[in-house]
């Protein structure tokens, strides 16, 4: 985004003015929140009260994206270096996860519906995309309420929801498992893969491998958990943390958050994302989230196991976990050789200093998860040239 | 894949509702956001409202960070 040369203005009459000429809050939350006037203005901001190096995580693959897409690193100082974290769901399901899957689809009664962002993820034996061209039934669904509709419509095979996702996904997860109850459909099913955030920010926090000045954390995570799973990092860690919506001047106003807290010595919690998370997130989401799943240990791509970091269905609902359908083997978590998918997602490498980064893997053939997301570090490098 | 978009809801019919953004329409379920009227904006993740947005909130972050940032129109 280029900056024109800003006119003088009296921006609290705009907004006023906004709010008279405009009554359709469509333009509030689509157009005001990507004006190139108050892009240039945050960004001059920070170069302004930047006082020196600092290292902030966007936690969030989507905030990644906004970055990228919108053409922020370029308005930023260099000292203000940026780092992804773990938070790209297809990224950190490890690959035991996807071989679960690949063992369900050796069924034939089987049908897998999956988010559209899992299909290329490279595992093992190929991929799932790789299993439906040879002959797995493989549905690309955009919602799991969708997943549960093809199982009621034929109830002679069994449907398999890919549950993967935070916070954001699983309360969704959970709400279609009570629809399936209320329903008595008995041929769906879930293979949870969910996992919870704050965890592995703990995790990278006291690894001590890479040195966090502050967090921006996941916007639409915290929807749903509000601002109480982040505390730990600002009390115990003295961590600053902003919750930060995903347009281009809310990842601005985040970044500029955060430089005044480490400038004014202090960390706390803030939201910038006002108009969609609230302190206490969503309640009714929360608790039927953890009425149907229970925290466990869980793997991660590149963090390994962490303790109650995944989501596991409840005994309660134990009718409706894909688990039973697969046999019981180990299957060890680990990489694809060459890929440093696992160094990427900690923090501690960047794209370009994987081997294999935009020669031997591109979106169209990823070689590891983090190309085969859309939302992956690799692939948002490869794709927006960095 | 956390991907949630802003969308205006147009109709309610039991747990579903019709909502729309920039001429796209989409079926979208309450379960998660039960008081939800017709005409409010909710925050659209696979299918499922997550969250009904504020707009008092939405206007006051931007004249807040327009107070904060006026100085640097000068620049
Ligand atoms: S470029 Fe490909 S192989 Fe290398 S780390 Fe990224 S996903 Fe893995």
């Amino acid at each position: 985004m280029n900056c024109p040369p800003t006119p003088p203005r009296n921006s609290l009459c705009i907004v006023s003015q906004w709010n008279m000429t405009n009554p359709d809050p469509s333009d509030i939350y689509f157009d005001s929140f990507r004006d190139p006037d108050r892009v240039c203005r945050l960004a001059a901001c920070i170069r302004r009260e930047l006082a020196g190096p600092i290292t902030l995580m966007e936690v969030c693959g989507t905030h990644t994206m906004s970055v990228h897409r919108f053409g922020l690193r370029d308005l930023l100082p260099t000292e203000l270096k940026l780092l992804s974290g773990p938070g790209c769901p297809v990224c950190v399901t490890p690959n035991n996860y996807y071989e679960q899957v690949r063992l369900l689809a050796q069924n034939r009664d089987v049908v897998l519906c999956s988010f559209g962002d899992l299909l290329r993820v490279p595992g093992r034996d190929g991929s799932l995309e790789d299993l439906r061209v040879n002959g797995a039934d493989v549905r690309v669904v955009y919602s799991p309420a969708q997943a549960l509709e093809f199982a009621l419509m034929d109830p002679l095979k069994k449907f398999v929801f890919l549950g993967i996702g935070f916070e954001t996904t699983a309360p969704l997860t959970a709400a279609v498992i009570e629809s399936a109850q209320n329903e008595c459909c008995g041929n769906f099913f879930v293979l949870s893969g969910h996992k919870i955030m704050p965890p592995p920010m703990r995790a990278l926090v006291e690894s001590g491998e890479v040195a966090i000045d502050g967090f921006l954390c996941p916007g639409h995570v915290s929807v749903i958990t509000g601002d109480a799973p982040y505390r730990f990092l600002a009390e115990e860690k003295g961590k600053p943390c902003v919750i930060a919506g995903f347009e281009p001047v809310d990842v601005l106003q985040g970044l500029l958050m955060l430089i005044r807290q480490r400038n004014e010595r202090r960390s706390a919690v803030e939201i910038q994302y006002t108009r969609a998370v609230r302190p206490e997130g969503n309640p009714k989401a929360r608790e039927l989230m953890q009425r149907v799943f229970c925290e466990s240990d869980d793997d991660w791509r590149g963090l390994g196991r962490i303790p109650l970091s995944g989501l596991r269905i409840r005994e309660e609902y134990v009718a409706y976990n894909a688990a039973q359908l697969i046999p019981p083997v180990e299957i060890p978590p680990e990489d694809l050789s060459g890929c440093i998918c696992h160094k990427i997602l900690r923090g501690i490498a960047l794209p370009n200093e994987c081997a294999l980064f935009g020669e031997i893997c591109v979106p169209d053939r990823p070689r590891g998860a983090c190309m085969a997301s859309q939302e992956g570090t690799c692939s948002i490098y490869y794709r927006y040239g960095r | 894949m956390c991907l949630a978009v802003p969308m205006k809801v147009t109709q309610i019919v039991g747990p579903n509702c019709t909502a729309e953004m920039s001429g796209i329409t989409a079926r979208v379920r309450l379960d998660l956001v039960p008081d939800v009227r017709v005409g409010d904006y909710v925050i659209v993740h696979a299918g499922y409202a997550i969250q009904r947005l504020d707009e008092q909130e939405a206007l006051e972050t931007l004249s807040l960070l327009d107070e904060l940032s006026a100085h640097a129109a000068e620049e």
